[in-house]
């Protein structure tokens, strides 16, 4: 191999933590069904909720950030997850972070806050199905029974040994967003699959 | 055979195959393994630990004290109880000598754990149970209601179906109710805080070989309850006499048990020797069934009902004795009696069951656990919960039916439905309690007799074994054993636990604890309520550890952290080491030219050479990595870390190190200035987490003012280390459009650049030495730019290297690891790295324990490099450094020990580093390392042996 | 398993947590101005009460936020759970959420 090899494409394509595992999500039993939304923008944003910034940064984001604890808000294509009492998860699609991240500085200016873009830092899973609540209780000490965790819900909590952030999306406990660090990722799908293999035809 | 035509609840209509001691038997779905050997006149189950005496079957459920079995097929469990074993179809059991053995090989049998959560957690699926799970039920609420039976019904499983319809009918109801669970197969176990409960679920052992592969055989819940009701009923506790353990000797209730629920008549002859009125009905159903039944009942005063009704069945009724012994081998053939409490009148009678009650134990455990208090109640002759928990938490925790004490059906059902409503009311839902079933006049109408041991003085011949008055079968300990505590001393029940052993075996006592309080009372003169019960802990019943262990095991044991490059690594070979839960490269070993692989030391000195002479490159993506952002970032990072950072310009990287308040480094890393108001710093792999909680800590709790916000950047950032002489060319073919050169881009600085259309951001920091390149992307791009990278480097021979290189190249320079060179006790000054610690700063963390005396004695021990005599000698991490190599004046003076030791091409030989007492004083001094039994020499040295002058960073 | 009170996040597992020693130790003003004395004092020593005790914990598997909580070293409940920057509510008023 020579140096006339190292072609400098713009194509070098990006690997997202679960390449490859999706086989595997598929052959769960059909009460559940995960999925891995690859590249998803993820932009971790710190304000002062009752601050000046706070409502800047709400007219980029379309809707006031959520500031009731263990909550989130869908605006338009973003997803605003509470992390904190001054911290929030945006989920953006894919390739909207650079974009969003100068917008939130600009918007935040002077004022106390921060905007980091934290895209490659997580990966998100969906997790659907009438038997979802059921896999995640084998790992989660979280009551997700919708009268407790009803749709909208965003706990930072552990599942089996990784943190990890759940997203209610539906008030029958059985559409959840989960999102993973990277470095876990591969080990979360694992116990996910070795949690699934019990699961039979009917909830 | 023992086993009626009719009644119980089993299924006839199928046979069950099994084998016990190499003998074959058939039984029923519905059996027990004891129940099953009994219907096969099998008797003796067990031989005793200690002195070997048969021991049969003494109880008909998890209170066996006596019939300990190991299972052998289809997978081998030691130390179980036959009680508590369903049989099914091809079980293979041996009876145990008091020790069982475990497989030599892996179970293949699935485990799971699962959380549930309730307002109303009943536990006990008797009539108390059955009442309040039906209140709760009804009132909407969530309800979890657990039973160790495979069917609900509690102690009306061994009536002759009283109640049955009814239990039938709840269950039904209870099932169909939303938001009720009912686990059958269920031991609530332990009982943690807040209510919260652990409850072993048995799923596929009563399946046999039939048991499905992807069913866990066994599930722990984890119950998170807001309610607690215990409707655990009671145990029947036997009296003390001389030969009490003769396979044929057997609670009362057990053998009522035994004949309603199981149609197995356990004896022809049968004598039932009780305290209390509540044996009576099982003799008399005996008595129904076609047993010769004798009644010896201590009390002269006998109930008129009872009476009447042996009188009726042609019972005989031996009022004011007492049994004293018994005799036969294999089981037992009769049985001496004596007047009560003389002794005189002896007699004996022959039977082939003797039937025993001397009262009932309220099941307290899980209450006790949960620091319920207990009282003594002298007339029951047992601890009774008193209501109400001590410190009143959150979770209230009820107790009722038996396990409070209630004796009457009538006041089971009414106090567990009373119990259901008082709980749902402290959660502020107004209930109505159901309405009992109706139920027939109860008849145990008087308290009993509270007997602990006959009355009986045995000439004892001072060996232990002439003692045959067993308090605890399974541990062979006596009445002799607990006197001989009393006599050694001990006033303790805790003591005497420990000294006799007696209800520290796998059924814990359940029939035995209570008694040996009650002889030891009795001994000392004391009353049982000053002498208390031994603490009750979990768990009530075995639990395997398999069932702990539940998933977590194999490839899902722990945690195993990857990076975004893992999947080359895997691709080209790499040997990986553990860090922490990070899998990380420690070496590529090639393929040698005879075929083999390289081993560790072949492949260090391969890729060393290549970092030092040419280029190499390392997956360095575990590094911690943290966004400070905020106008007072600066201000932030000048208080945390030893030196300046708020000098830094934008485009600049420092080292910088951080310390605890006590002065002692806590961690190091770059700090990358990206903005005015944005660094990125990073951690060692291991410290991570903990520095980001450190920096967490002071922003938010010393330092509110400061407008300053911390994210982890971790696994946003895959980073590659581009390292040696030849790494300018590889930036330069991947990054065309940088300016490579020294001028522009010069040592601590930091350029963005692109990689094949991936925004980059390039550090120029060492931690080899050499010229070298840092190349962080976002995670997603990390193999990609790995394997351009890769590509690029072709023609310079680029040369993937592991943590095992690192190791050898950082030394050679003296760059300390934190946590290996260092542990918790090293000053930045002990390291030699004054350098790093700011003499501007008006404060910053651990400042001022700085010029603490402690921190300024002259000999604390510096890092310092050794030099090994014998330069083909490996030093040993962690072998202590001496001076003196007479190791046989004692106590040897030990001057610190080798903290890193490698082997160095770059240096000709091995190498090391050390923590040294007085060590830069030392310099040029030959000290000694002990290792293996050995002296060896070694010469002191300054830390960096490889480029002293730093003249190789810059290419 | 214990149950801890977030301020923000509620009752979660005690495995959510972090432990940070005694609360209410300020960092000291001016460590220069100290003797040797009272900054080992400062260092090293803190209370160690059978009884109530303001502690600092961070719910590190959850919102990452640092508080304080009185618990009860002897039984440990945890009697009150209060934001930083709060003061120590009194004891015997349950001002736990």
């Amino acid at each position: 191999m020579t140096a006339e090899h190292v072609s400098p494409s713009k194509l070098l394509r990006p690997l997202s933590p679960l390449d490859g595992w999706q086989a595997a999500f598929d052959a769960l039993p059909n009460v559940v069904a995960v999925t891995e939304i690859a590249f998803m923008a993820q932009l971790n944003l710190r304000v002062d909720p009752s601050g000046p910034a706070a409502g800047a940064v709400a007219k980029v984001l379309g809707s006031a950030l959520p500031t009731q604890p263990c909550s989130s808000t869908r605006s338009g294509e973003y997803q605003l997850l509470w992390l904190g009492p001054d911290e929030w998860l945006i989920l953006a699609p894919e390739g909207a972070g650079p974009e969003l991240e100068t917008a939130l500085r600009e918007a935040i200016g002077g004022e106390p806050g921060a905007v980091t873009d934290v895209s490659a830092q997580r990966t998100t899973l969906a997790l659907s199905g009438c038997a979802s609540r059921e896999l995640l209780a084998k790992g989660c000490s979280i009551d997700l029974h919708p009268k407790v965790s009803p749709m909208g819900t965003c706990v930072q909590t552990l599942v089996a040994q990784t943190g990890i952030i759940i997203v209610a999306r539906d008030e029958t406990a059985s559409d959840f967003l989960l999102v993973v660090r990277a470095s876990f990722a591969q080990y979360f799908a694992a116990w996910l699959i070795d949690a699934g293999v019990e699961l039979t035809g009917a909830c | 055979m023992t086993r009626l035509t009719t009644g119980g609840l089993i299924d006839r209509t199928t046979v069950l195959s099994f084998s016990f001691d190499g003998r074959p038997y058939a039984g029923h779905p519905g059996d027990t393994l004891a129940s099953a050997l009994l219907a096969n006149g099998v008797h003796r189950v067990a031989t005793s630990v200690n002195r070997g005496r048969p021991r049969g079957i003494m109880a008909a459920g998890v209170e066996e004290a006596s019939a300990l079995v190991q299972l052998e097929a289809p997978f081998p469990e030691p130390m179980l109880s036959a009680t508590t074993i369903e049989l099914y179809e091809g079980l293979v059991a041996r009876g145990l000598p008091g020790r069982g053995k475990l497989a030599d090989r892996p179970d293949p049998a699935r485990y799971d754990a699962i959380h549930a959560h309730c307002d109303v957690l009943v536990v006990g699926a008797g009539p108390a149970g059955l009442m309040a799970a039906l209140t709760a039920a009804r009132a909407g609420s969530r309800v979890v209601l657990v039973d160790e039976q495979p069917m609900v019904g509690g102690s009306l499983l061994g009536t002759r179906g009283e109640l049955s319809d009814w239990t039938a009918t709840v269950l039904a109801e209870l099932t169909s109710t939303p938001e009720v669970l009912v686990l059958s197969r269920t031991t609530a176990f332990g009982y943690y805080d807040d209510g919260f409960v652990l409850a072993l679920q048995k799923r596929t052992d009563h399946l046999g070989a039939a048991a499905p592969d992807n069913a866990a055989r066994q599930r722990i819940w984890r119950l998170r309850a807001k309610q607690v009701i215990l409707a655990t009923g009671a145990h029947e506790r036997p009296v003390v006499f001389a030969d009490n353990d003769r396979p044929g000797v057997m609670l009362a209730q057990a053998g009522r048990t035994y004949l309603n629920r199981y149609g197995v008549l356990a004896g022809n002859r049968i004598l039932v020797f009780t305290t209390n009125d509540s044996a009576y009905v099982a003799a008399v159903e005996l008595a129904e069934a076609g047993a010769e039944v004798t009644v010896v009942d201590p009390r002269t005063d006998l109930a008129p009902f009872w009476a009447a009704e042996c009188a009726r069945v042609g019972i005989a009724v031996r009022p004011g004795h007492m049994v004293t012994g018994t005799t036969g081998e294999e089981r037992v053939t009769g049985v001496h009696l004596a007047a009560y409490p003389s002794g005189g009148a002896s007699a004996t009678v022959h039977c082939d069951l003797l039937l025993v009650s001397g009262g009932w134990n309220p099941t307290v455990h899980l209450f006790s656990q949960a620091r319920g208090k207990l009282e003594y109640d002298a007339e029951l002759g047992a601890f009774l919960p008193v209501a109400g928990l001590p410190g009143a938490g959150v979770v209230g925790v009820r107790v009722t039916g038996a396990a409070a004490g209630t004796v009457s059906l009538a006041g089971c059902l009414a106090g567990g439905a009373a119990e259901a409503v008082a709980a749902l009311r402290d959660l502020g839902v107004a209930a109505q309690p159901v309405a009992p079933p109706p139920v027939g006049t109860d008849r145990v109408e008087r308290a009993g007799l509270v007997l602990w041991t006959v009355p009986v003085e045995i000439s004892l011949d001072g060996s232990d074994l002439s003692d045959t008055r067993f308090v605890d079968l399974q541990r062979d300990a006596t009445v002799g054993d607990v006197l001989r505590a009393a006599g050694a001393g001990l006033r303790s029940v805790e003591h005497v636990k420990r000294y006799t052993t007696i209800g520290t075996a796998h059924d814990q006592g359940k029939t035995s604890g209570l008694i040996a309080s009650g002889i030891m009372a009795d001994a000392l003169g004391v009353d049982m309520a000053a002498l208390g019960t031994t603490t009750y802990r979990p768990p009530y019943a075995s639990v395997s550890f398999a069932a702990l262990a539940g998933r977590d095991r194999g490839a899902i044991f722990d945690p195993v952290r990857v990076t975004a490059i893992h999947s080359w690594h895997i691709e080209h070979g790499a040997q990986f080491e553990d860090v922490g839960q990070w899998k990380r490269p420690l070496c590529y070993p090639r393929r040698t030219a005879f075929g083999g692989l390289e081993d560790l030391p072949a492949a260090v000195a391969r890729e060393t050479r290549a970092a030092r002479t040419g280029v190499a490159m390392l997956d360095a993506s575990t590094l911690g990595k943290i966004n400070v952002q905020g106008v007072d970032a600066g201000e932030f990072l000048d208080r945390i870390y030893t030196n300046i950072i708020s000098t830094l310009k934008p485009g600049f990287v420092r080292y910088a190190v951080m310390c605890g308040m006590d002065g002692m480094i806590l961690d190091d890393g770059t700090v990358m200035r990206v903005s005015d108001t944005e660094f990125v710093l990073t951690t060692t792999t291991g410290n991570a987490a903990k520095v980001l909680d450190w920096l967490e800590e002071f922003a938010q709790t010393e330092w509110p003012d400061l407008r300053v916000h911390l994210t982890s950047v971790t696994e946003q950032w895959a980073t590659i280390p581009v390292v040696g002489p030849l790494s300018r060319q590889v930036i330069a073919a991947v990054a065309p459009a940088l300016d490579v050169s020294n001028e522009a881009f010069g040592f601590m600085t930091w350029r963005s650049a692109e990689i094949a259309g991936i925004e980059a951001r390039i550090c120029r920091i060492s931690f080899s030495g050499e010229l070298a390149y840092e190349v962080n992307v976002p995670s997603w791009y990390g193999i990609a730019v790995w394997q351009a990278v890769f590509d690029a480097g072709q023609p310079y021979g680029i040369t993937p290297y592991g943590t095992e290189t690192m190791h050898v190249l950082r030394a050679e320079k003296g760059y300390p690891i934190i946590g290996q060179d260092t542990d918790g006790t090293v000053t930045p000054q002990d390291l030699g790295m004054s350098w790093v610690v700011s003499k501007k700063k008006l404060d910053f963390v651990g400042k001022r324990s700085f010029s603490r005396a402690e921190n300024l004695r002259p000999d604390r021990k510096h890092l310092v490099g050794l030099l090994p005599v014998d330069r083909s000698v490996l030093l040993a991490e962690g072998a202590q450094v001496i001076a003196d190599p007479d190791v046989s004046q004692l106590p040897v003076v030990m001057l610190g020990h080798v903290t890193s030791s490698y082997r160095s091409v770059a240096l000709g030989g091995t190498f090391g580093l050390a923590l040294v007492r007085s060590g830069r004083d030392r310099i040029g001094e030959r000290l000694f390392a002990w290792q293996d039994g050995e002296v060896v020499p070694v010469m002191v040295t300054g830390p960096v042996l490889y480029d002293e002058e730093g003249a190789r960073r810059d290419g | 398993m214990q149950l801890i009170s977030c301020p923000w996040c509620g009752p979660r597992e005690e495995a959510e947590y972090h432990y940070g020693g005694q609360a209410h130790v300020a960092y000291p003003h001016d460590v220069g101005a100290m003797s040797d004395a009272d900054w080992a004092d400062y260092l090293f020593f803190r209370d160690n009460p059978r009884g109530p005790f303001a502690e600092r914990w961070v719910h590190a598997a959850g919102c990452r936020r640092w508080f304080n909580a009185v618990r009860d070293t002897g039984t440990h409940e945890v009697l009150a759970v209060y934001r930083i920057g709060e003061p120590q509510p009194e004891l015997g008023t349950q001002a736990s959420r």
